[in-house]
């Protein structure tokens, strides 16, 4: 097995990893957002390795560059859908987990435009008790 | 193990495992947003896929298929984000 090889599998197999971690994360996280957040990253993390693994095994710079070209295709979308998706489903009222401590958009989104109100809290302040 | 075995008989079955476990959570949902990730995730588990299956089999070609189907998957995410978005409550 020479060098390259090693490589290879060692790319195919950290991205195979990965994507499974992905896939066990959006069965085991509780709410929409964990398991946006399990699945996204990790995913869009296995599929360059396994592409990585792709450009090396074929050693060719025109398939070279197909790979490279999927990988940064996938690092530019998958943000963008993702975000796309959590803010319907936050604009939906997709219920948090129960044990969730702090969600700094409540109250900043108008639910009818759908537009996001920034800058200084205009609500109460923080809720909690100071620290003793 | 050559690495066409090790793509073959090792990474395309993980890989399975995972798709797998993507379809069970696209079955139960709980709500409609849900079962658009586990459908993204399916596509971006299908892109790994073809990247295992043109390993194992040699055939370069099939990474044209990842490369659309990489941006058909953005352009239906996208599709489903603003229908979710703009339809009445259900």
């Amino acid at each position: 097995m020479t060098l390259i090889e090693g490589l290879t599998a060692l790319l195919l197999l950290t991205g195979a990893f990965f994507m499974l971690m992905g896939a066990v994360g959006i069965v085991r996280m509780p709410d929409l957002f964990m398991r946006m957040s399990a699945t996204t990253k990790s995913a869009t993390l296995g599929v360059s390795f396994m592409m990585l693994a792709v450009a090396l095994h074929f050693n060719d710079l025109a398939i070279g560059a197909r790979a490279l070209a999927t990988i940064l295709f996938v690092f530019l979308t998958a943000p963008i859908a993702a975000h796309m998706i959590a803010r319907a489903g936050y604009l939906r009222g997709v219920s948090l987990w129960q044990g969730t401590i702090s969600d700094e958009l409540q109250g900043r989104y108008d639910m009818e435009t759908g537009e996001l109100e920034s800058g200084t809290p205009a609500m109460a302040p923080p809720q909690g008790e100071p620290e003793d | 193990m050559t690495l066409h075995d090790l793509a073959l008989y090792l990474v395309l079955p993980l890989l399975g495992i995972a798709l797998l476990l993507a379809l069970w959570r696209l079955l139960r949902g709980p709500r409609t947003p849900d079962r658009v990730v586990a459908l993204d995730l399916m596509v971006t588990l299908g892109l790994g896929t073809i990247a295992g299956y043109a390993i194992a089999t040699d055939q370069a070609a099939l990474l044209d298929v990842a490369l659309v189907l990489a941006l058909i998957s953005f352009l239906g995410t996208t599709a489903f984000a603003y229908y979710l978005q703009r339809r009445p409550e259900a």
